[in-house]
């Protein structure tokens, strides 16, 4: 008599499960595609850095909100704290290598991610949403008022960045070298969210998302995995934002602003959560319109926006990636027949 | 005495604003509670109020009472139209959708009155009675700021009873403890959701008309003000009228009192209360449930 | 056959390149969309406006506006936009800037892409240290603010003054620049009270029943142009400080001439120090005025920063015709050292060493005068520099 376990391994579920984490055959085309950019539009660099770099700090959201199910307004918060420990070490002449500052911006960030986390992640619903918001607020606040040191209002500029292994500038009218250099880091934090996603930690997040009762039930450690995820996203998120002073040589109040939160979130969605590759489509998606259309038309431009949300959460819950999925779904099927 | 005259103003013009948040997120408060929904777009239904009450009195010549009265009439019967339209699918939906919805609802919201009115503030005239100063004894203060407490404070009695002594106001109140329970008592919740809804925003509308004097009006009003709401309705607690009263209250005296002695503080001060108040007590210093 | 072929084609390249010579792109950020676009409309404006009235003034040549929108004071957007007209649409002069930050975070760009940068609005003072290639013809907050502090201690014989001013850069800027003057010329300066921050209008009442308890003889304050301002002239009628004796005082911006009609008799008695309103009496204003009037509607009016927008681009087309249309930055620099102009705000000039720009500043008090709020100049300061930069102050000092 054959052993169970030996016969379910060759569940098609079973089997499934195990390839997840397998290269797909599309997997390669967004790095194609970037790579691609850099030749054909070399005089679109600035703004293709800009969308790099919206893309990471969306994957870091993504690991919060689309796995772990954590609906949070105040992303923001790390963003801005990668930013302005890169732009004040910098501006004051304490540091100002790229990669290492990256590192610096990634721990700086982890540890506010993992201060708020422990305090916040104790509530839910609104008043987690309350709490995330109000922390980004004070966070902005405080960087108004320590103005002596973040420039407040002003924010601080031509921030001295070194050279990239001393040899390659970073130029503020051609950003060959910032384009570059924010595609690397994004692919290799890509492929550390990939893996951290795919990974027994990343299916618990699943779990924890999808039932919560029933993984306290189970003896998860759920909250100590949360906040595990909460920080580990705001690391993320605050190299995305260190990255952001480095390319653009600048930090200021904004880095830290609801707009921005709000703006990531409405990406994520719009591409589709929980679905790592739903960071690229919704910000390719969302800052191309942005750019394109709010040029011709500018107020139309956001009633265009607010139907487009009003649409997406009537109708396509998953977003641009989860219509993606169901059409191709329904295609399995009727070829089924 | 000085120092009467100093906290008399200075309760006044604290008093006076947390009226304003009191009236705005007062419906906010009940339909958070009652339908388990976070609308964002509760800032933009005052905000249109606002307008509806400004340009009422602008272009039809509608004096200050008739202007809100119609201001609540005619956003409560939009927000109906909307609730029974589009609010109702996404009440099982998850936070997440409800908040993209209602972010969606206002950028709509904003958008349109840029493009119907336009981006620049507009002004509220109000009746001459209401301008100047009035004397109270111990200190001369701004007439429509004591109108204003006296406004908020019959509004405050007003729905406290309904909620108290009315049988609609019961069945609120027993939808917002166990809304399974109520349904199976027999109480019509669809009809009882759209009317809290349309009630609320009609109330959002009246605060959006009366609030104009201090926190003007023009189109980014919905997300400007939207988080000081939020604010008050989770530290005041979901669902309860006098919960909301003396949230508003706090942060208004709040706010006001340290604008004038420390307004280098910023705001500051009320984001952090804020975060330490949810912190200790996440349900709202006076909700029964807890913000789920 | 061959040779009438060649000739014409050279007749066709020259004609082409000849055209080309004559056309100057002007790549225009400002923010079109967002909280800004109402100051964007004022500045294209008055830039259209004078291509309109001195079309005579700019032939042979054809200047070409490149509009880019930025959106918001960020910073980012600008950057981009920036960046953008100077490799994408390779313009041969910049302009424009509402927002500080914008022309802060600009610099860097500016500077490394060698043109000339005509800044229209931004007010902080030390932006024009922050690239060589930075002209600005709008003004600086210590323009008025200095001049005020100068005219509230001999003209209003204030003693004493208690500051209002919202809590960023240029607000910042106007505090020191008063402070500074008021208390050189005998006043003394009691309490400064930071009163909220750009975004949002806050509600003044406490701040303002703050400074009212202070009793002081003059209470300057500096907001934001535009909904700020109406809800300063309110706040001061509805807790009756004129009545208790406290003047209201500040830069032009709390009366900008767009907003002062709808403030109504809440304004009478405001006391400002600006180099431009549109009730300024002199024949290039009446001109201005009048055709501004007919080009965009009876009830319109310019304001400040129309005028900042109208004087730009005179210098640019100055510019593109003492070059002949060929815009070498530093040849540009040198030519706008010595410009003068009859401006609707009176006559102005580029200051050499800083590029900032020299004008008059002017004393009025809103009046009711034939059922509109009238702007009555009660004094005048001419040919006023930046104070900041002259005297070396803080962030002013050169890098």
């Amino acid at each position: 008599m054959t052993s169970p376990s030996a016969g379910l391994a060759g569940h098609p579920a079973a089997r499934a499960m195990a390839s997840r984490h397998r290269l797909r055959l599309w997997e390669p085309i967004p790095w194609i595609l970037a790579i691609a950019v850099f030749f054909v539009f070399p005089k679109y660099l600035g703004f293709a850095t800009e969308l790099l770099i919206t893309i990471l700090f969306a994957i870091s959201l993504d690991l919060v909100l689309g796995y772990a199910g954590i609906v949070t307004l105040g992303h923001a918060a790390f963003f801005g704290a990668g930013a302005y420990a890169v732009g004040m070490l910098a501006k004051h002449g304490l540091w100002n290598e790229p990669i290492t500052g990256l590192i610096i911006a990634a721990v700086v960030a982890a540890a506010v991610g993992l201060g708020s986390g422990l305090v916040l992640l104790r509530t839910r619903g609104l008043t987690l949403l309350m709490l995330t918001l109000c922390t980004m607020a004070l966070l902005e606040e405080a960087a108004n008022l320590g103005q002596a040191y973040t420039g407040g209002f002003d924010g601080l500029d031509s921030l001295p960045i070194r050279p990239l292994f001393g040899v390659f500038e970073f130029n503020p009218l051609y950003p060959t070298t910032q384009y570059l250099y924010v595609l690397a880091v994004l692919f290799v934090c890509f492929v550390f969210v990939r893996t951290l996603v795919y990974s027994p930690f990343g299916q618990s997040l699943r779990g924890i998302r999808e039932n919560t009762l029933r993984m306290h039930a189970v003896g998860a450690p759920v909250r100590a995995r949360l906040v595990t995820c909460y920080t580990v996203s705001a690391a993320v998120a605050g190299v995305a934002g260190g990255i952001w002073a480095q390319a653009n040589a600048y930090v200021n109040l904004g880095t830290l602003g609801l707009d921005r939160a709000a703006t990531v979130l409405i990406i994520l969605v719009l591409g589709g959560a929980g679905r790592l590759y739903g960071a690229f489509v919704g910000a390719v998606a969302y800052m191309a319109l942005s750019h394109f259309l709010s040029k011709v038309y500018p107020t139309a431009w956001q009633l265009g926006l607010g139907l487009l949300l009003v649409v997406i959460a009537l109708f396509a819950r998953n977003g641009i990636l989860g219509l993606v999925e169901d059409l191709w779904r329904r295609r399995a099927v009727t070829t089924d027949r | 005495m000085i120092f009467g005259a100093d906290v008399a103003s200075m309760l006044l013009g604290g008093v006076a604003a947390g009226m304003v948040l009191f009236i705005v997120s007062v419906g906010l408060s009940v339909t958070m509670g009652l339908m388990g929904f976070v609308n964002l777009a509760h800032g933009g239904f005052a905000m249109l109020g606002g307008y509806a009450i400004v340009l009422a009195m602008k272009h039809w010549g509608l004096g200050f009472v008739p202007a809100l009265v119609f201001g609540f009439l005619a956003i409560a019967a939009v927000s109906a139209v909307l609730e029974r339209l589009l609010y109702t699918r996404l009440y099982e939906a998850g936070e997440l959708d409800q908040v993209l919805f209602t972010i969606g609802l206002v950028f709509i919201m904003t958008a349109s009155v840029t493009l119907l009115v336009g981006p620049e503030n507009q002004p509220l005239t109000l009746p001459s009675i209401l301008r100047g100063q009035i004397d109270l004894g111990i200190t001369r203060y701004r007439t429509y700021s004591v109108v204003l407490i006296a406004i908020g404070i019959v509004i405050a009695v007003g729905l406290w009873l309904a909620f108290e002594r009315t049988r609609m106001g019961a069945q609120i109140r027993a939808a917002v403890d166990n809304r399974r329970m109520a349904e199976s008592l027999g109480i019509n919740i669809g009809r009882l959701f759209t009317v809290t809804f349309a009630f609320g925003s009609g109330m959002a509308a009246l605060g959006g008309g009366l609030g104009a004097e201090f926190l003007g009006l023009d189109p980014q009003y919905a997300l400007k003000y939207l988080v000081f709401f939020l604010i008050v309705v989770a530290v005041g607690g979901l669902g309860r009228v006098t919960g909301v009263f003396y949230a508003a209250l706090l942060i208004g005296v709040l706010d006001f009192v340290l604008k004038k002695y420390v307004p280098q503080g910023g705001t500051l001060f009320i984001y952090g209360l804020t975060v330490l108040l949810l912190l200790w007590r996440p349900q709202g210093l006076f909700g029964g449930k807890a913000a789920a | 056959m061959m040779k009438r072929i060649i000739a014409v084609a050279a007749v066709l390249v020259m004609t082409a390149a000849w055209a080309q010579a004559q056309e100057v792109k002007v790549g225009v950020n400002l923010p079109y969309t967002g909280i800004g676009a109402e100051f964007a409309q004022l500045v294209d404006r008055g830039m259209e406006l004078y291509l309109k009235l001195n079309a005579d003034k700019v032939k042979p040549y054809k200047i070409t506006l490149i509009r880019r929108d930025v959106k918001d004071p960020s910073g980012a957007n600008a950057k981009i936009a920036v960046q953008e007209l100077l490799t994408q649409d390779n313009v041969d002069i910049l302009a424009g800037w509402i927002y500080s930050p914008n022309a802060i975070a600009s610099a860097p760009i500016v500077t490394a892409g060698k043109k000339l940068a005509v800044i229209m609005n931004a007010g902080t003072a030390h932006i024009t240290n922050l690239s060589p290639y930075y002209v600005r013809t709008s003004f600086s907050m210590w323009h008025a603010g200095y001049a005020l502090g100068e005219a509230a201690a001999k003209l209003l014989n204030g003693k004493t003054a208690v500051v209002g001013y919202t809590d960023f850069p240029p607000g910042k800027d106007s505090l020191a620049a008063f402070k500074r003057s008021f208390e050189a010329n005998g006043g003394k300066v009691v309490d400064e009270i930071p009163m909220g921050g750009a975004g949002a209008v806050p509600d003044f009442t406490p701040f303002f029943q703050r400074a009212k308890d202070k009793k002081p003889d003059v209470f300057f304050v500096f907001v934001p142009a535009g909904d700020h301002a109406a809800a300063v002239a309110k706040t001061y009628a509805a807790l009756g400080m004129r009545e208790a004796g406290i003047k209201l005082i500040g830069p032009g911006d709390i009366t900008q001439d767009t907003k002062l009609q709808a403030m109504g008799p809440a304004a009478v008695g405001l006391i400002t120090m600006h180099h431009y309103h549109a009730d300024l009496d002199n024949p290039e204003n009446k001109r201005f005025v009048e055709a501004w009037k007919k080009e965009y509607g009876a009830t319109s009016t310019p304001d400040f920063m129309a005028v900042g927008g109208y004087d730009g681009m005179a210098a640019i087309v100055y510019v593109v015709q003492t070059l002949k249309g060929k815009i070498d930055v530093d040849k540009a620099l040198e030519a706008l050292k010595g410009w003068k102009f009859n401006s609707p705000r009176g006559p102005i000039s580029i200051d050499p060493v800083t590029r900032d720009i020299v004008m008059n500043e002017y004393l009025s008090e809103a009046v009711m005068k034939d059922g509109r709020v009238f702007q009555k100049v009660i004094g005048k300061i001419d040919g006023v520099k930046d104070a900041c930069k002259e005297q070396k102050i803080g962030p002013c000092a050169p890098k």
